[in-house]
């Protein structure tokens, strides 16, 4: 699959999925299962899909295979956990009266290819505690951290941080 | 119509209009730009939020699609706002 | 049920409150939003659950909500983070007032 990056992957497999996207949207949005909303819905998903035409490229890296959806739902359990312990984190440093922080930035390297799976990443790298993603260049990313913790190799526990997603996202997307 | 709020209810209101008055505060003293606009992209998360909490209080599912649109026009705002500092300066 | 709606819409307004705290007590633009944004998102998130505990009926649309907070809030963040480091908006830097 790492030789087939994501502007190449077959169109058709990124509008079935941008359009069951759509449509899970719309089921969202009206709240009902009734066949005339459904019908509604495919129609409206039909049109949007067929409009977006060519910009669906962004989904092609998305995998369409039965473990798919159980790599997401691990992916989003780890994400939650993540996104709590940074909470935590952050209140003890907001809350501490010292404000401890040692801000600075440190780049690291992704074995992602898809765009979306390096806009995922990036996502995650926010949501986790201490880091920001400041730019995406290509394969690398710049992360702030807000605390170097003095002494501490930054480059390897950026690597560690950014691996810990890449490998759960990986499940899904290229 | 709106439910009998609980003592807990009342706190939960009290908090998230402190959250937003301070949040507010960083928005109008800056001191630069950029201060301000992270300000407003916290501020249009946190009403989000709030929305939905209204659409509650006045039993009114109407305020969801209110939220929602509210977050989406305040996420493209921020994007907006934000290409037009990466491209005023560089 | 109502008291754990409550205790959500508790816990999403502190988050919320200490988003605010953090906006106001970080030293530079990027310990502002490092701050504010996740302190932010999982506020709103957990608000949003309690008010879906408060009324099962919404629990479709809240989910949209939710999905959508979770996903454009650190995309912001990022863009607005990328924005100023390309303006030229320098880090602060530990032992600066």
């Amino acid at each position: 699959m790492t030789s087939n990056p994501a502007f190449r992957a077959a169109p058709a497999r990124a509008y079935v999925i941008g359009f069951g996207t759509c449509l899970l949207a719309w089921i969202l949005l009206t709240g009902t299962l009734a066949a005339s909303e459904l019908a509604a819905g495919a129609l409206v998903a039909l049109v949007a899909t067929a409009a977006a035409g060519s910009r669906l490229t962004l989904l092609g890296g998305l995998r369409l295979s039965p473990a798919a959806p159980l790599h997401l739902v691990r992916y989003l359990g780890y994400f939650l956990v993540q996104l709590t312990l940074s909470n935590f984190d952050m209140a003890r440093r907001i809350l501490s009266p010292s404000l401890p922080l040692d801000p600075g930035m440190v780049e690291v390297h992704t074995g992602l290819r898809s765009e979306l799976g390096r806009m995922l990443l990036a996502n995650s790298i926010t949501l986790t505690p201490g880091t920001l993603t400041v730019d995406v260049d290509d394969d690398r990313l710049l992360i702030h951290w807000i605390d170097r913790a003095g002494g501490t190799d930054m480059e390897a526990a950026t690597r560690a941080i950014a691996a810990g997603f890449e490998q759960r996202i990986r499940g899904f997307l290229s | 119509m709106m439910p009998e709020l609980n003592p807990l209810e009342w706190l939960v209101l009290a908090i998230l209009a402190a959250a937003l008055a301070l949040a507010f505060l960083r928005l109008s003293s800056g001191p630069a730009a950029p201060d301000r606009l992270v300000a407003a992209d916290t501020l249009g998360v946190v009403a989000t939020a709030g929305l939905a909490l209204v659409a509650w209080l006045l039993g009114s599912a109407l305020y969801l699609d209110v939220a929602l649109v509210y977050g989406v026009l305040s996420f493209v705002g921020v994007v907006a706002l934000a290409r037009a500092i990466e491209g005023a300066r560089s | 049920m109502r008291l754990l709606a409550d205790l959500f819409l508790l816990a999403g307004a502190l988050l919320c409150l200490l988003a605010a705290v953090g906006l106001l007590r970080m030293p530079d633009v990027y310990n502002r939003i490092q701050a504010a944004t996740k302190a932010s998102t999982l506020g709103s998130v957990f608000i949003l659950v309690g008010v879906g505990l408060l009324e099962p009926g919404w629990w479709a649309k809240l989910v949209a909500i939710i999905g959508f907070i979770l996903f454009t809030s650190p995309v912001g963040s990022s863009t607005l983070a990328r924005a100023f480091h390309r303006a030229g908006v320098a880090v602060w830097q530990k032992g600066q007032s």
